[in-house]
């Protein structure tokens, strides 16, 4: 069984984002930029997968600009066999990515996709719901266990009460929470085999996918920032303080 | 514009998260609600008594019983026809029924609005809430999904909704529940509660964190939330985690224990009302967003404090 995982170059968690002074976006400039952190879960998980036997190879796609190859190349040297970025240096939205994820799929038959369940730049959450939809496959959506038995997988969601279990038709796709794994660092020798290893490279028209945006963003603002306010300086005052906003 | 709204149910009750969506969905133009469910007659009739409501769809079947996106998708597609906006509310659910049905229309999806500024254009938070765009849809038909702190709840009574029942393709087989270990708590819940204390990594251990954050929890009548980290090493389980990837809370009052502030929690909490943070290390990022702060220990603090309550 194959496992195709798509991975998303976007800005460092660790990094606060600033919003450009014109209102057009976040400035990206000089950023660190790293792979959003739910697909390195995805990756983790796909390696799992392989090194038990349930799969046999993974391939790795990254949609976005030339620079998306260094996120494919850390896919690769944490352990997937190849990659293929789709390239363009648009802002593509979840369902021209899911679009695009669709004929690839169609292209290399896995019997699983993982995705990340969000991308932390543009917060979407539609990605993996949405390839499914195109598909017609059905979605394990915010994962926190996975088991792969015969031709279904066992899926352990993440849901507002606590936890719900699915069990899914292959080919299925799945989107990843935060407790699914903790993903390995790819040692220096790994990183220099993944040097060597096959990177294909393309363009959303191979694929006859139009990547025109359907949302215009008319503005991007910072949030109403908030003051730091006091500081008391025991318990009492704090109680004191808890009084008067009448909660004690 | 006639907007169809999806209602979060456990096919005995309306939950609240629908109430802001339908809010929402009211500044759009008229409002229709689908209620999928098994056994889900009371949630249609519930349904039909939310202020501001023009009708009720129920579709009532074994397949719908649990919610699964691969059958209520289709039942939704096949509904919009009629309508020009599909709603849900931002839960996990919505989350996971909302872009199937985006995708199957062929639209782009608008995810956790904060606010509608115009018949296609609304607000929503990106970047862990750092950056808010404003964005237009260019679509014909629209798919959203509600943050429930950002709009006001309807009124759950006083309507008198016209109620329908519809059927739809049922089961697609492609899925199928296995079950739930829901947990169950005598607590406000999280994300309707006035008042929550969230206890972080600093907690230790999952029997210090329940004998020093419960106690303060229950002298508040709070309900309890936690980190990322307090609940990645165990202390609590995954739905008490506020923030980007868990829940979003906007309470009277959050009281901070011993959490450092990520931007990532500070996401899920900080249109809190006040914000009250105790932490040992006076420059923890945390108290740059506090209302009150305490530069404490809190095994000293939080007990006095709980004693002096
Ligand atoms: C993709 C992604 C998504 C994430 N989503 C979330 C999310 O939804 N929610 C979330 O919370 N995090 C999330 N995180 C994690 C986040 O980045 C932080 O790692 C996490 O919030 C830290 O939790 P903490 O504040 O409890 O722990 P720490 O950062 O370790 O802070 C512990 C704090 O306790 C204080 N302390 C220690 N001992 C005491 C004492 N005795 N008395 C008083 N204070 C004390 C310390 O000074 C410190 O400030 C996410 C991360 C990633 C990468
Ligand atoms: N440009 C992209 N290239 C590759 N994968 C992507 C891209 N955009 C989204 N994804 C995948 O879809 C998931 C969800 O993203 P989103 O729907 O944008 O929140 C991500 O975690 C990735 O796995």
């Amino acid at each position: 069984m194959k496992i195709l995982v798509p991975v998303k170059r976007v800005i460092d968690y660790n990094v606060k984002p600033r919003v450009k002074a014109d209102g057009t976006g976040v400035d990206l400039a000089n950023v660190k930029m790293s792979m959003n952190p739910f697909d390195e879960i995805a990756v983790e998980e796909a390696i799992r997968l392989k090194e038990k036997g349930v799969a046999t190879e993974i391939v790795a796609v990254s949609v976005g600009p030339q620079k998306a190859q260094e996120t494919l190349r850390t896919a690769l040297a944490m352990g997937a066999d190849r990659a293929i970025l789709v390239q363009t240096d648009d802002e593509v939205e979840p369902l021209a990515v899911a679009k695009i994820l669709k004929t690839i799929a169609a292209e290399e038959n896995p019997g699983l996709v993982i995705l990340g369940k969000q991308a932390i730049d543009d917060d979407s959450n539609q990605t993996g719901q949405m390839l499914a939809a195109l598909l017609g496959r059905p979605q394990g959506t915010f994962a926190s266990a996975v088991t792969v038995e015969g031709d279904s997988v066992t899926v352990t969601r993440e849901v507002d009460g606590g936890l719900e279990t699915v069990s899914l038709a292959m080919p299925a796709i799945v989107t990843t929470d935060l407790r699914l794994n903790e993903p390995r660092y790819a040692s220096l020798p790994n990183i220099m085999k993944a040097k060597s290893k096959p990177l294909a490279t393309k363009t959303p028209a191979d694929y006859g996918v139009d990547t025109t945006p359907r949302l215009k963003t008319l503005k991007v603002a910072e949030p109403a920032a908030r003051s730091a306010g006091i500081k008391v300086a025991d318990v009492d005052a704090l109680v004191g303080k808890l009084k008067e906003l009448g909660v004690a | 514009m006639k907007t169809l709204v999806w209602v979060e149910h456990d096919n005995a009750s309306v939950k609240d998260a629908t109430l802001a969506a339908v809010t929402a969905a009211s500044q759009l133009g008229e409002v229709h609600l689908l209620v999928a469910g098994s056994g889900c007659a009371s949630v249609g009739a519930a349904a039909a008594q939310i202020a501001g409501v023009a009708k009720v769809h129920v579709a009532d079947d074994a397949a719908y019983a649990n919610a699964l996106a691969e059958n209520v998708a289709p039942l939704v597609v096949s509904l919009m026809a009629d309508h020009d906006a599909f709603v849900a509310p931002a839960t996990s659910n919505g989350k996971n029924i909302a872009p199937r049905v985006a995708a199957l229309l062929d639209v782009a999806q608008l995810s956790d609005i904060l606010s509608v500024e115009g018949p296609k254009t609304f607000t929503r938070p990106t970047y862990a809430g750092n950056a808010i765009a404003t964005v237009e849809s260019t679509d014909a038909k629209l798919v959203i999904t509600v943050r429930g702190t950002a709009f006001a709840k309807a009124d759950a009574s006083g309507g008198s909704a016209a109620v329908e029942s519809v059927s739809g393709a049922g089961d697609a087989g492609l899925s199928r529940f296995v079950g739930a270990e829901i947990a169950k708590s005598d607590r406000p819940e999280l994300t309707s509660a006035k008042v929550i204390v969230s206890g972080g990594r600093a907690l230790k251990d999952s029997d210090t964190f329940k004998a020093t954050i419960f106690p303060l929890a229950d002298k508040l009548g709070a309900a309890v939330g936690a980190s990322r980290a307090a609940v990645d090493a165990g202390y609590v389980p995954n739905d008490y985690q506020v923030g980007q990837t868990g829940k979003i809370v906007a309470p009277e009052v959050y009281v901070a224990v011993g959490i450092s502030g990520a931007i990532q929690h500070l996401a899920g909490m900080k249109d809190s009302k006040t914000i009250i943070a105790i932490n040992k290390d006076e420059d923890a990022p945390i108290f740059q967003v506090a209302d009150i702060g305490l530069v404490a220990d809190l095994f000293n603090a939080v007990p006095e404090l709980t004693g002096k309550l």
